[in-house]
């Protein structure tokens, strides 16, 4: 009962939890806190308390140098979710469309695979990796860097509702906690301390993602790191961690091997030969106006395969641009 | 001594039958004008005092009085001028009285006595014709557009002029309805190299009035495409020409030499437009520019830097095709059913979508960028087309296909669509599919149909087929628009 104390006792005083085990202050706090009617109260909003003493907590988080001291769920998945295989797919929040293709391809081909999807909920590479999951009907987690009642960014409100409807919103902190600047480094060492591998798919110079891919390495965890165009500022973080030794993520199936896993053999989709014709000249990412003039067809033929091709899941769109969403 | 002249006063559109009375008593000296009427109207004392002596008419002494019936509704603007001259030179003896009971008068008066066009003659003109009165006495130079509506013109270029004609002593030219208005002289199509998506896009909005948003960084031709839209359009029918004219009429836009307006209206207000300036209202109240772009069609260039008040002030003219503006003595009815092009950047740099430039916009700018539309708002689209910036190799291209050559096949498939083509079994099946897989919502399911039957009208086919319903599919919000 103590961590809870612990979890309440650091969301009244604004300050994070780690550094308030041995004070005083904390001690007489202690003593006086009624852990029965905390939980009730969480209870009425839908919240579960996991604490580290507790066998469910996930192993991986458990041999972190500073594991939470317990983790605040909301949603319908099991605390068990936690501990089967997952990846963290992390990234830029201002992303390019590359990068929100790859990051949304990434967590449909995992979570179809059946590893759990980890991310931060934050806008940009974070909210794609949790949609592709979603679409996939996979398993994700979402680690909030706020308390665990809130919804952060407010845009992704019906995101963490759809993701909780099945799955799991995950929080060290607990009810009301404001989200602040320096609690997002803390929630991203237990995105990288959950899972096995930390994929980078779009990261500036100073991206927060770049501090998971530490935590991660700090914990001998695997590091990957999705290339991306020399030039463009969104590559400055990733192809740094390529350089210091990270793996070269160019498929989802480079991270499955980890898990002795592959990926689920897609029947080959039944095309019509507009469609087909696209695609095949689809090897690069092209305008519609550039795939008109490769196929040399009219634009109504070309838009009418597009929308075939992305409903059949093999082309995505992004700023008018269309691209595959595999090899 | 009395004496009545007739005009009308414009509620909105509506022209109410207005008496203007004089009435000549004593020997003290003085002028008033009763009968709510705004500044601009009781201004029109010393246009008149100063007129009628120009004009070499004599101004009665004593106390004059002009009642403007009916009492309770306020009169604006200066057209009362010509009247209350005629009234108060009736009621002088100097005109016939019963002459001017025949006529309707309506105009501005100059110093030195001149009459001078106003406003929305077309309108008023036609409140002469409902009140039975054959003649109206207006300015020459706007004579032509009274024509329009089935009264017989009585131009005057002064008020001597209208003196004489009244005393019977001048008979003026007749006027001619000069209904062959110049087609205006849209930009062609050829010139816009490349883009054959934004392109096809145009062509199905032509085809079927639907909304467009063409979506990309500065300089791919957005804007030039949007303003080739009008010469897609057929010409209006007698209704809608006439319609349109009252509306350019009281809005004072009419060209003098060709008033009535033939052509659909193109409107492309600057983005820092109010939303009375967009939808009507102020003091009057005028038309804006959506009822403006009635029939016709309203561009909205840099659609996010509208503000807020503006776009939202749309949705209602959007659904209903017709704006009200309450006042506290009614309200004014504007048509406004005209079809919606907008551009917009991808993000607030400029930079998405062009591959040579890296975007520098934040997460944050990113949000605000794309919360400045409602999603309402975003609905009222039934095209919404990313335009990318297309390779130098494509701008070097060979003229593309006339507006001439666009048309032709925009108006096979408007009389195609007058009955509305069947949906086969396959493509609603389609239809289906997507819903389930693609964010697509009520409203949207139903606006993939309706331009997947446009897209069957220009293939000439009778059924909406799935490759149809594949193509409309394609046209549908980009995601970058209603999630980031």
């Amino acid at each position: 009962m103590s961590e809870l104390a612990l979890a309440a006792f650091a969301a009244e005083q604004n300050v994070h939890p780690r550094t308030q085990e041995r004070t005083a202050r904390f001690a007489a706090f202690s003593a006086r806190f009624d852990g029965a009617a905390y939980l009730a109260a969480l209870e009425r909003r839908g919240v579960r308390w996991l604490p580290r003493s507790s066998r469910a907590y996930p192993p991986l988080l458990r041999a972190v140098a500073d594991a939470p001291s317990g983790l605040f769920l909301r949603g319908a998945g099991d605390a068990e979710l936690l501990a089967r295989p997952s990846v963290a797919v992390v990234g830029a929040r201002a992303c390019s469309g590359y990068g929100a293709q790859v990051a949304r391809t990434l967590g449909r081909d995992l979570a179809g695979a059946g590893v759990v999807v980890v991310s931060g909920l934050a806008r940009g590479v974070d909210a794609e990796a949790h949609r592709g999951a979603l679409e996939a009907g996979g398993p994700t987690v979402a680690v909030l860097g706020c308390g665990i009642d809130r919804d952060y960014p407010a845009a992704h409100a019906e995101l963490a509702r759809r993701i909780a409807e099945t799955w799991l919103v995950v929080s060290e902190y607990a009810l009301g906690v404001e989200p602040a600047p320096w609690r997002f480094p803390a929630r991203n060492r237990i995105v990288a301390g959950l899972t096995r591998a930390t994929v980078v798919v779009e990261a500036r110079e100073r991206s927060g993602a770049l501090i998971t891919a530490d935590f991660a390495l700090e914990e001998g965890r695997e590091v990957y790191a999705c290339p991306g165009e020399i030039t463009s500022a969104l590559s400055v973080g990733t192809n740094a961690l390529l350089k210091l030794g990270a793996t070269p993520l160019t498929e989802a199936g480079d991270l499955l091997e980890l898990f002795g896993l592959r990926a689920p053999a897609g029947a080959e989709a039944d095309l019509t030969p507009a469609a087909r014709a696209v695609l095949d000249a689809l090897d690069a990412s092209l305008s519609a106006d550039e795939l008109v003039r490769a196929v040399s067809v009219d634009a109504g033929t070309v838009a009418a395969a597009l929308s075939e091709l992305e409903l059949a899941g093999l082309v995505g769109a992004s700023d008018g641009v269309f691209r595959r969403t595999g090899r | 001594m009395l004496a009545r002249a007739i005009t009308h006063a414009l509620v909105g559109l509506d022209a109410r039958r207005v008496e203007v009375e004089a009435h000549l008593q004593g020997q003290t000296p003085s002028f008033t004008i009763v009968g709510l009427a705004d500044r601009a109207c009781q201004e029109a004392k010393e246009r008149v005092r100063s007129g009628v002596r120009s004009a070499e008419c004599e101004w009665p002494l004593g106390r004059i009085t002009v009642n403007l019936a009916p009492a309770s509704l306020r009169k604006e603007g200066s057209g009362f001028d010509l009247p209350i001259a005629l009234a108060v030179l009736g009621a002088s003896g100097q005109v016939p009285r019963d002459e001017l009971e025949r006529h309707a008068a309506h105009g501005e008066l100059a110093l030195d006595g001149r009459v001078r066009a106003v406003a929305g003659v077309f309108a008023v003109a036609e409140g002469a014709r409902r009140a039975r009165l054959r003649k109206i006495i207006c300015a020459a130079t706007c004579a032509p557009e009274a024509a329009l509506a089935g009264v017989e013109p009585v131009p005057v270029w002064h008020l001597a002029e209208a003196v004489a004609y009244l005393r019977g002593e001048l008979e003026p030219e007749p006027v001619a309805a000069r209904n062959g208005a110049e087609p205006p002289s849209w930009p062609d199509l050829a010139d816009v190299r490349g883009q054959e998506r934004a392109r096809r896009a145009l062509e199905i909005a032509a085809a079927g009035g639907h909304n467009l948003l063409l979506a990309g960084p500065p300089g791919t031709g957005k804007t030039m495409l949007a303003r080739r839209l009008p010469g897609l359009l057929p010409d209006l029918d007698s209704e809608a020409s006439l319609e349109v004219t009252r509306i350019h009429s009281v809005a004072g836009v009419l060209r003098a030499e060709h008033p009535l307006v033939t052509s659909p209206p193109f409107r492309a207000p600057h983005h820092t437009a109010s939303a009375p300036a967009i939808v009507g209202g102020g003091r009057g109240p005028r038309p804006g520019e959506a009822s403006l772009a009635h029939r016709g069609v309203l561009l909205l260039d840099e659609l996010p830097e509208f503000a807020r008040p503006a776009l939202e002030a749309l949705r209602q003219p959007l659904e209903d095709g017709v704006i009200s503006v309450a006042r506290a003595e009614g309200t004014a009815l504007y048509p406004a059913r005209f079809q919606l092009v907008a551009t917009m950047n991808l993000c607030p740099c400029g930079a998405r979508g062009d591959p040579a430039v890296a975007c520098s916009c934040s997460a944050q700018r990113l949000a605000a960028y794309a919360n400045k539309l409602s999603r309402a708002l975003l609905d009222r689209f039934d095209l919404l087309v990313a335009v990318p910036r297309p390779r130098a190799r494509e701008l070097a291209g060979e003229r593309a296909e006339s507006s001439q050559a666009v048309r032709a096949r925009v108006l096979a498939a408007q009389a195609a669509l007058a009955s509305p083509p069947r949906r086969s079994d396959e493509a609603n099946a389609l239809l289906t599919r997507a819903v389930e897989r693609l964010p697509l919502s009520g409203r949207g399911r139903s606006r993939v149909a309706r331009v997947a039957a446009t897209i069957a009208a220009l293939a000439g086919s009778g059924v909406v087929g799935p490759q149809h319903v594949a193509e409309a599919l394609s046209y549908r919000a980009p995601k970058e628009l209603t999630s980031l």
